[in-house]
């Protein structure tokens, strides 16, 4: 019982985050708009939740021009996604042993 | 408990946003219809004016737009009517990936038409549709894929035996259409 809750990686305890792992764990890069569009949060929150990940090495920052407009997209890191398929299996087997 | 209660609605909220970030769900069953029933009126008029491969081209522009109009509206209302996001990275993604061989396979009917090839237009317009499909299926719902390889089969079939181009129209455009359509609609509603 104690291994399972060392596994549960207190980075993704947020709802908004464990969202963003989802999404990108799927998808090979995702934008900031569709993010945002996508798990129906603020600017404000998102911002301040990707640059978490971000700190934590989860996920990597990608900025380019797309025309004269700035497009900052994001994509796991192989880290993250370690940590994320750790966080699963862990939240998973909680609920099997409960 | 409480915990358990989260942990399960977290999980079912991870799995909700891996299908709906890299699938659009709100293809409507009822356009598939639609486009059947529309291709079904072209084949009848392309039998009334067999003699005219421009008419033919012509009736075939129409029923494209037909249920082109038809699918982007019964598909828009069933997005809002699942409360999903109709214009989002996914949708974007499957009309890029739809639209490339559809256009290869239109811009390719026209040289063919143009050149006299005529026996090729069925067969090039089934085939690259069905290679469109099986493209776009990756980014919507997977049942597409069978839809696509069918189209495919019958193109090839249709290729191989001209005169049956107007029964491979029929089938491919119209029957097919209708029924993956009301296969849809029970599986997934409107």
């Amino acid at each position: 019982m104690k291994d399972l809750i060392s596994n549960l990686n207190k980075i993704f305890e947020s709802r908004i985050r464990l969202g963003i792992m989802s999404v990108l764990m799927v998808n090979e890069t995702y934008d900031f708009n569709s993010l945002k569009q996508t798990l129906a949060v603020t600017d404000g929150n998102l911002a301040g939740h990707l640059k978490a990940l971000e700190k934590e090495g989860m996920i990597a920052v990608e900025k380019q021009f797309i025309g004269r407009k700035p497009n900052t997209s994001y994509r796991a890191t192989e880290k993250g996604r370690v940590a994320f398929k750790e966080h699963i299996a862990a939240l998973e087997s909680l609920i099997r042993d409960t | 408990m409480k915990n358990e209660v989260k942990t399960h609605e977290d999980i079912k909220a991870i799995r909700k946003l891996m299908e709906e970030s890299t699938r659009f769900l709100s293809l409507s069953g009822l356009s598939g219809v639609i486009a059947g029933v529309a291709a079904l009126a072209g084949a009848l008029l392309a039998w009334l004016f067999i003699d005219a491969p421009w008419s033919l081209a012509g009736v075939a522009a129409l029923v494209l737009v037909v249920s082109v109009s038809f699918a982007y509206f019964l598909s828009l209302k069933k997005a809002r009517r699942d409360k999903r996001d109709f214009w989002t990275a996914v949708s974007r993604k499957m009309l890029l990936n739809l639209s490339i061989p559809l256009a290869t396979g239109g811009v390719l009917a026209i040289i063919f038409l143009i050149k006299g090839n005529l026996e090729l237009v069925v067969p090039v317009f089934l085939i690259f549709y069905g290679l469109a499909l099986i493209n776009a299926s990756k980014f919507t719902l997977g049942e597409i894929f069978y839809l696509g390889l069918l189209e495919i089969v019958t193109g090839l079939l249709v290729a191989v035996f001209p005169g049956l181009w107007l029964a491979g129209w029929t089938l491919g455009f119209g029957v097919l259409h209708i029924v993956y359509g009301l296969v849809m609609y029970g599986k997934y509603g409107k």
